[in-house]
């Protein structure tokens, strides 16, 4: 019986390498409490996930599988692991905040009579009780949340609370149980149809040095000319938070952010962006990061290397000169 | 197609906020908005009523500043609203928000239920997935486009790094919608003047406590987070902090 079960993820046969962020957390969480871990990953032919996740250094790997488990859909995947946790009365469930999990995580917890604390970012030891610390009102406020039922607890942690190489390897590779779930076909009340991707990405902003990104402290789609100016002078690419592009005022194809793309430049120019989780898990790797906003509150502060507090619509023209002439 | 509508009021965005003497929650007497995943999905279902009739309930829980949002919601065009009112409700969990909400439209028959995809305060994500659960019916989340069919509706749901997927399911059933699926319309005089006499149906915390359990998790306590850098701050006139971050750019990150 595991005390601790990660739900690892796959999608499509590919196992989520964000999985092994949460591997992490649990062999942490282990580390402290001494509980055992394992993991489960659920799906319909699971031979090359499975072994992805059975080099993690873990007891045990269940490859939890069903034809009705080959393509993703809640009704399934809530089946087969309520099943599953019923049968193994684990103490504490762990998996990535994805949004696979985010759609089918709730109501399992739900559906076993339990509570599930979403997009934690860490976990405290608190006597015998663990109690997990998530983001509030935008990033404003952390807060430390306990469960007040009996376990199973259920918890998922956002992408980058722990590391990937923290995942401790094992010497040999963990050994592989396969269930078959018992799925009525009938139970499934969602048909899911094929993954694709919107118009081609024109900007593949990954590979950029240099990020200049405006948020809603820009005000006016006008108004992005000067980061636009400021981008040109550092030889930078120009990029947003999501409301920017939800409102057309740059196209989605420049968006970063949980929804967008994830990049790590050598500087990235945080202009009137207030630093939203969703927004930060797309950048926060970046090297640099410089932000420049009138609230000095604003949680892009916390993971900035520098900081303005000012109004961005003085501050940028003045840079935008300051760097041409260091270039000049 | 009759459609609820989940909204829910937070803080403004900028909004300072600051800890109560319980050191678990804020202090409420800020400035509140619509969640604005929640506006979206109102706007959707003023679309959807436009293209295909019917009618469309806004619906929120909270204490009497709540009834703004709903106030909001009639003025944009929903048809009715229900207010589950009470400061009891803040400081209810998902579940228990999605329990009082169910049971608080029990003699209704909606053909959909939207909820934004989260809230900007709690962030949980939860609220509409559970409440499709206790309902006993399906659902579908981040969901960017809504087509009625013969069958049911055909859905465009976002995944991460910009995939999308496509899905169909029957009726009725729960969605949480993306913020950016449509454009949001601003309320006209006459729409903000009909508000006032459109039906808006109050539900007490008595009416709904039944149906409501403890709290299965709990907040301990809300705090400042640590500080995950040291950030250098920058200070002087426009032209002072640019040729001091020039200096930085030149000399520490050292990309000019």
């Amino acid at each position: 019986m595991p005390e601790i079960l990660i739900v690892a993820e796959q999608r499509e046969g590919k196992f989520n390498r964000v999985s092994l962020e949460t591997l992490a957390g649990a062999q942490a969480i282990a580390a402290e409490t001494g509980w055992t871990v394992e993991a489960a990953v659920v799906g319909s032919n699971l031979d090359g996930p499975a072994q992805e996740v059975a080099k993690v250094k873990l007891a045990k790997v269940y490859a939890i599988e069903a034809p009705a488990l080959e393509h993703y859909t809640a009704d399934a995947y809530v089946a087969a692991l309520k099943q599953f946790i019923s049968s193994k009365q684990p103490r504490l469930v762990l998996m990535p905040h994805t949004y696979q999990v985010r759609d089918f995580a709730p109501k399992l917890a739900a559906s076993l009579g339990r509570t599930l604390i979403s997009d934690s970012i860490g976990y405290r030891k608190d006597g015998d009780k663990l109690v997990f610390t998530r983001q509030m009102f935008q990033g404003k406020f952390a807060a430390d949340v306990s469960f007040s039922c009996d376990p199973p607890h259920f918890a998922t942690f956002q992408a980058g609370a722990f590391r990937v190489d923290k995942a401790e390897m094992g010497a040999a590779a963990a050994a592989v149980e396969r269930v078959s779930a018992q799925i009525d076909n009938g139970a499934i009340r969602v048909k899911p149809l094929e993954i694709f991707k919107e118009a081609k990405q024109a900007v593949d902003l990954t590979q950029a040095e240099i990020i200049v990104s405006v948020g809603r402290g820009i005000k006016e789609p006008k108004n992005i000319d000067l980061a636009k100016a400021l981008a040109e002078a550092l030889g930078g690419e120009i990029a947003a938070s999501r409301p920017i592009c939800d409102s057309g005022w740059l196209p989605m194809d420049r968006q970063i952010g949980s929804s967008g793309q994830t990049v790590a430049p050598k500087l990235y120019l945080a202009l009137g962006i207030s630093g939203a989780i969703q927004h930060i898990v797309g950048m926060k790797g970046s090297r640099s990061i410089i932000a420049i906003n009138k609230d000095a509150e604003a949680p892009i502060f916390e993971i900035a290397d520098y900081g303005i507090v000012g109004n961005l619509f003085d501050i940028v023209p003045a840079l935008t000169e300051e760097v041409r002439k260091a270039r000049a | 197609m009759k459609i609820l509508v989940c909204m829910k009021q937070v803080p403004q965005k900028d909004a300072p906020l600051k800890l109560n003497e319980s050191g678990a929650w804020i202090r409420e007497d800020v400035s509140y908005e619509v969640n604005e995943p929640d506006a979206y999905a109102l706007e959707e279902a003023l679309r959807q009523k436009e293209k295909h009739s019917g009618e469309v309930v806004a619906i929120t829980t909270g204490p009497a500043r709540a009834q703004q949002v709903l106030r909001e919601a009639l003025a944009k065009g929903a048809d009715r609203a229900i207010h589950l009112e009470g400061s009891e409700f803040v400081a209810l969990d998902s579940l228990n928000t999605a329990k009082a909400i169910a049971t608080a439209i029990k003699d209704e028959k909606f053909d959909l239920i939207f909820t934004g995809l989260q809230s900007d305060d709690y962030g949980y994500a939860q609220t509409g997935v559970l409440l499709a659960e206790i309902l006993g019916w399906p659902h579908a989340t981040i969901i960017m486009s809504i087509d009625k069919t013969d069958s049911g509706i055909r859905l465009k749901r976002e995944l991460e790094s910009g995939f999308f997927q496509h899905l169909e399911m029957p009726l009725p059933a729960v969605l949480t919608i993306q913020s950016g699926i449509n454009k949001l319309r601003y309320a006209t005089l006459i729409g903000i003047k009909q508000a006032k006499n459109k039906p808006l149906r109050k539900v007490t915390f008595a009416e709904v406590q039944s149906t409501v359990g403890p709290n299965l998790q709990k907040i301990e306590k809300l705090y400042i987070p640590q500080k995950q850098k040291k950030t250098e701050m920058l200070e002087g006139s426009p032209s002072e902090v640019a040729k001091k971050l020039v200096e930085k750019l030149k000399n520490e990150v050292r990309v000019l």
